[in-house]
């Protein structure tokens, strides 16, 4: 019983690596250095309470989570792909642009500077029943089959292969009538819809915004994306991984066993390690950051 | 374009993306003020009031832009040298932890011309330290630095935490108890009329650090050669540089320069460690580095800006949330870094045929 | 009635800037035909055919595949119309293999996924069908250079590629992949199809082709029949002027004074020695395989080969850039082998690198700082740069090399082609030194810096100096040369005087087939 309880909530908790993480590999794979993810996922977290107040239903949160997070992709995109600006630094500013804004936002409509007011979530009042209640979330649902659904789409769709051919060697792709600025755009679209929605399952499952919820998650999807080596299924296993050491880390909390910083340290440290090549090298898609 | 124009294309080039990112973020400015129900000229004006308009707000402004010059600093001399280092947040807490160690263990009776020195060394090799790990790895085996500075942000910012909370901590605090020796003396202390603000002479260090950097940039070898290996790699390693070996000091020399920026808070200002003192000033120097693009007294400049903007965010923040300047903040950032490509294609475009005409101009039987 | 031709292109024009790399180009070609497209570096003939190919739309005349107007099409519409084009660099996935890099962009479907067991089975049967074997599942990353080379070709013609334009095939290619290659052209030409080789070997010219066209500054100047030609008659057009092949094709004839008068005497110590020398190539295949040579003072020795035989690993090898896995290196007295790059370059190595944009100048560096790159710890002191001497080497250099334009603090990246070389060159000739290594000297400059920098080059020679040339460039290693090395396979398989070679003789060395 402790077993399954353990089980659920890591799978509740991984559910916004799953996304965000899955929003990475997209990114990445075609050529878009993922740094920004944790803006994504913050402004889909507000898009998502926004929606979700105004709408009074946690399917307008969702809606208003992927609004969110395609203005804050479109600024994404037409910076990268259109001015070709260094990917590092854009991915950067959107982070600080996302919690900024977001903070001004909370200021501006709910006139709160730490958290909107109460919103509609997927249900799952009671805590008897509250473990079982994730499923009935749809957004759960979608957490777990991203991943799986990301590597089916990379590897056995034209579209995915295109994506991979241009995230490696976009001129190959070009000679060939795949127009690569294009497919860039659509992958990253993709991208910021997954990460977004990872935001709004915060949101929605806290049924509030909170300034700053989402604590650094969006790093530690890119670590998995990094520690999987950009593989959907080994980045599946590693946001699991890391969901589990946090589940760990929460139910041990008074047993003093290790100290919880270093529990909160564990992706950080793995994903060095990963690239350092200590349990085998993890090699990114050739054509990352590259956009001229 | 004049001959004249030709040779400075490249401080076109330079100057250029940060004038249209600052346009850019006028009308920005401006927009969201609107959206508040705001009047522009008035909140601007206030804003000016509130920074330079007064001796505690100047002093507010030096004492940020201090932070600023030498987190901007750091990426700056990581930059040059190709690297990105993301990681200033944590090196500068570490920075500031290493002061505030070595000004708890030296003794008060020490004088300030001894102890002051110990400290900011301290602060600057744990620093060092820090920014050493990302450097080696990328030098040895090829990892991102982007990445692994960003990991060990988070990694230094937990160990710090620890550290603090388990070993070091005043009860019902999140700081270290008071340093008895390193104490830099604020401005207040000599000018008066700066009472009351948080600025001190760690300002010196900074400016100190500036001069310096631009000096080992542009005026020695080692410069020339990290220079050369952020342009061309390979055609550094063909000019005999050992690149793994630069690739190394530079993150190691950034680190150092972010660990600086801690002594002005842990040493100047408060006279302890406080958790979270860093409050984003890491990730601010980028955005300093970005728009001084990449030189000292650039980057000068860009911290005395960005500081005005925080501080006076706080100022006008009865009548606009004081998030409206951290937005511009950002904004300035992305206007920049799309800015730069654009500015540079259309000036080598110019200068290319500009360049090509010229040397047409002396011909001696020898055509192109 | 007669059918209009495959490919019928006239007053082509296209300019990049201030360069006009077409100025007046004109191609005509029949269907069922395998035809030539010569010309010396800097034709113009890549831009030509890329024009062709819907890369590069061009500034002005006509286009017609077919007898239809197709001027200024793009690449998607040019595929679609069956004309495809095979790069001089490749434009190949690594980590994606044969099969998937062949179909994409028309990737044969089963509902929603790739039906990669279809697309298998049309690769290998293309590869019945034309004559070339290549493994549909391997990755592009594990293959030879050769075998991405066919990879290359089953793209277009997977595509229906009617029309075939190959940009430089062979450069690449060993001996029996060449006979290969055209074996395949044949059978396309048999089939009905048209093929255009871009190349600037005669002998491949004479060998496969049916009609040649000639191209030279911009514009096409000579087209004939390959029947009865002689290789003299299409250098000359190639050059515009007589030409004796067996000493300058490239820039003026020099009669006579090409070589140094034969080795006077020389018992002298070698400038460069080298000995039973191991080098590994980036893959780790063995590139350098126990070559011993000597260079002597005041002698140019020219290697000739075709690229990929190790030439480069060898010069990055002496230079200090690439580790030596077995052997050694002398310079003069030095034994250089476990010397580092600056080491070597301060006991007098100078070298000139094959791709100077990667290698040899920091581009957005001024002229006047790339003129001290490799040498800055010269020009140093304690108290840092020394700004008036680098000045006064910038200015000294600039007139002795006639840099233009002659202003030092201009970014190197603002200069031509020919200009930047001569950075290098000036960097590299123009300190003390005893052995150069020239890689590719010439390649992509203008036809007077060649001249000069060939002056330059007998001018070192005739000091006293050591000078080991490597070359794609067959005529500018007969024309420099005292002593020509054929490299082949990581040896070398022939060191003869000048003098006594000519391009027939060393032919067959260079392609392997002598032994």
């Amino acid at each position: 019983m402790i077993l399954l309880a353990f089980i659920l909530q890591t799978l509740r908790i991984a559910v916004p690596y799953l996304l965000a993480a899955a929003g990475g590999v997209m990114s990445e794979r075609v050529g878009i250095i993922a740094l920004g993810l944790e803006g994504l996922m913050l402004s889909g977290a507000f898009g998502a309470a926004l929606g979700s107040y105004y709408g009074n239903s946690p399917w307008a949160g969702l809606l208003g989570a992927l609004v969110a997070g395609g203005l804050i992709t479109s600024l994404l995109a037409v910076s990268t792909i259109r001015f070709r600006a260094n990917q590092v630094v854009v991915g950067v500013a959107i982070n600080l642009i996302v919690a900024a804004s977001t903070r001004y936002f909370l200021r501006l409509v709910f006139d709160s500077s730490s958290n909107s007011p109460r919103v509609p979530g997927f249900g799952g009042e009671g805590i008897g029943n509250a473990m079982f209640a994730s499923f009935l979330n749809p957004v759960v649902w979608i957490g777990l089959a991203a991943l799986p659904a990301l590597g089916w789409v990379l590897y056995r769709t034209p579209f995915g292969l295109r994506v991979r051919a241009v995230g490696e060697k976009p001129e190959a792709a070009a000679t060939l009538g795949v127009a690569v600025n294009p497919m860039r755009l659509k992958g990253l679209y993709i991208a910021g819809a997954l990460a977004s929605l990872g935001g709004a399952y915060l949101a929605l499952d806290q049924h509030q915004f909170t300034d700053g919820m989402t604590a650094g998650r969006g790093f530690i999807a890119l670590a998995a994306v990094i520690f999987g080596r950009w593989e959907p299924v080994r980045v599946g296993v590693a946001c699991l991984l890391f969901a589990g050491a946090e589940t760990l880390q929460i139910q041990l909390q008074g047993a003093q066993l290790v100290p919880s910083q270093f529990v909160e340290m564990i992706p950080y440290v793995l994903t060095i390690v990963a690239l350092a090549g200590v349990v085998g090298r993890s090699v990114a898609p050739a054509a990352l950051g590259k956009t001229d | 374009m004049s001959t004249t124009a030709l040779k400075s294309t490249r401080v076109w080039e330079a100057v250029l993306p940060a004038v249209v990112a600052l346009g850019l973020a006028a009308v920005l400015g401006d927009l969201l003020i609107l959206s508040f129900g705001e009047s522009p000229a008035a909140v601007w004006t206030l804003l000016v009031k509130g920074t330079w308009g007064n001796a505690y707000g100047i002093g507010q402004v030096l004492y940020k832009a201090t932070t600023l010059t030498c987190t901007g600093l750091a990426f700056a001399m990581a930059g040059r040298a190709g690297l990105f280092n993301v990681g200033a947040e944590g090196q500068l807490a570490a920075g500031g932890f290493g002061a505030a160690v070595m000004g708890l263990l030296l003794p008060s009776a020490l004088p300030a011309v001894l102890a002051i020195p110990l400290c900011v060394v301290s602060a600057m090799m744990v620093g060092a330290a820090v920014g050493a790990l990302p450097g080696a790895l990328r030098a040895k085996f090829g990892a991102s630095e982007v990445i692994v500075t960003i990991m060990l942000n988070f990694i230094v910012l937990a160990l710090l935490n620890w550290i603090v909370s388990a070993k070091l901590h005043l009860p019902e605090t999140l700081r270290t108890p008071d340093i008895a020796a390193g104490n830099v003396p604020r401005l207040a202390d000599t000018f008066a009329m700066f009472r009351g603000s948080a600025a001190n002479f760690t300002l010196l260090f900074a400016v100190a650090a500036a001069v310096a950097g631009w000096w080992y940039l542009f005026r020695t070898r080692s410069g020339y050669e990290l220079r050369a290996v952020g342009l061309q790699p390979e055609a550094a390693e063909y000019g005999g540089v050992k690149v793994p070996r630069v690739l190394f000091v530079s993150m190691a020399i950034s680190g150092a320069l972010a660990g600086l920026g801690g002594v002005n808070f842990v040493l100047g200002y408060k006279g302890y460690y406080e958790e979270g003192f860093a409050g984003g000033a890491g990730f601010l120097g980028i955005a300093v580095a970005l728009v001084g693009r990449n030189h000292p007294f650039g980057i000068l400049a860009a911290a005395l800006l960005f500081a005005t903007l925080s501080q006076g965010g706080l100022a006008v923040n009865a009548v606009v949330p004081k998030q409206l300047t951290d937005i511009l903040t950002a904004a300035v950032i992305l206007s920049v870094a799309t800015a730069v490509p654009e500015v540079q294609q259309q000036i080598r475009a110019a200068a290319a045929s500009v360049t090509a005409s010229l040397a047409r101009k002396s011909t001696q039987g020898v055509g192109a | 009635m007669t059918s209009a031709p495959a490919i019928r292109m006239a007053g082509v024009v296209k300019t990049f800037g201030a360069v006009v790399a077409n100025r007046d180009a004109s191609l005509e070609v029949q269907r069922g035909e395998i035809h030539a497209l010569v010309g010396e570096n800097g034709a113009g003939k890549s831009t030509l055919m890329r024009v062709l190919a819907g890369l590069y739309a061009p500034d002005g005349g006509v286009i017609e595949v077919n007898g239809r107007d197709v001027t200024g099409w793009k690449t998607t519409e040019a595929i679609t119309a069956g004309v495809g084009m095979v790069h001089q660099h490749f434009m190949l996935v690594p980590t994606l293999t044969v099969a998937e890099n062949v179909v994409l962009g028309t990737e044969p479907t089963k509902g929603l996924t790739i039906d990669l067991h279809r697309a298998v089975m049309e690769v290998e049967s293309l590869c019945k069908k034309c004559g070339l074997h290549v493994d549909p599942r391997a990755k592009i990353a594990d293959l030879s250079v050769g075998e991405a080379q066919r990879v290359e070709i089953l793209k277009a013609l997977y595509r229906g590629a009617k029309v075939l334009i190959l940009d430089e095939p062979t450069a690449v290619l060993s001996p029996p992949e060449v006979q290969e290659l055209w074996g395949v052209l044949r059978t396309l030409r048999a089939d009905g199809g048209t093929v255009v080789l871009i190349t600037h070997k005669l002998d491949e010219v004479i060998a496969v082709s049916d009609n040649i066209t000639v191209m030279r500054a911009g514009a096409t100047v000579s087209r004939f029949p390959t029947q009865g030609i002689t290789p003299r008659e299409i250098a000359r057009a190639m050059v515009g002027r007589d030409v004796n092949l067996h000493l300058d094709a490239m820039g003026a004839v020099r009669e006579g004074s090409a070589h140094s008068h034969e080795s006077s005497g020389g018992v002298s110590a070698p400038a460069l020695r080298i000995t039973n020398l191991r080098v590994l190539s980036d893959r780790g295949t063995v590139a350098v395989n126990d070559l011993s040579f000597d260079i002597r003072p005041g002698e140019i020795v020219g290697i000739a080969g075709v690229e990929g035989n190790g030439q480069t690993e060898l010069l990055e090898a002496i230079a200090g850039l690439r580790a030596v896995r077995g052997g050694h290196i002398q310079l003069g007295p030095h034994d250089f082998t476990a010397l580092s790059v600056r080491e070597r370059a301060d006991r007098g190595l100078s070298h000139i690198p094959e791709d100077r944009h990667r290698r040899g100048l920091v581009l957005d560096y001024s002229i006047a700082d790339n003129l001290i790159l490799g040498r800055q710890h010269h020009f140093a002191s304690r108290g840092g740069l020394d700004l008036d001497r680098i000045a006064a080497n910038a200015t000294e250099q600039v007139k002795r090399f006639d840099i233009r334009p002659p202003i030092a603090d201009l970014p190197a990246r603002a200069l031509s082609g020919g200009n930047q070389q001569k950075i290098v060159i000036a960097r590299e000739m123009g300190r003390e030194f005893s052995v150069l290594l020239a890689a590719q000297p010439t390649r992509g400059v203008d036809v007077g810096a060649i001249e000069f920098i060939h002056e330059q080059l007998r001018a070192a020679r005739d000091a006293g100096k050591g000078i080991l040339l490597v070359s794609a460039d067959l005529p500018e290693v007969l024309a420099l040369s005292d002593r020509i090395a054929v490299m082949y396979g990581g040896r070398f398989v022939t060191v003869l005087p000048a003098a006594e070679c000519t391009a027939e003789l060393l032919g067959p060395y260079m392609t392997g087939a002598a032994a």
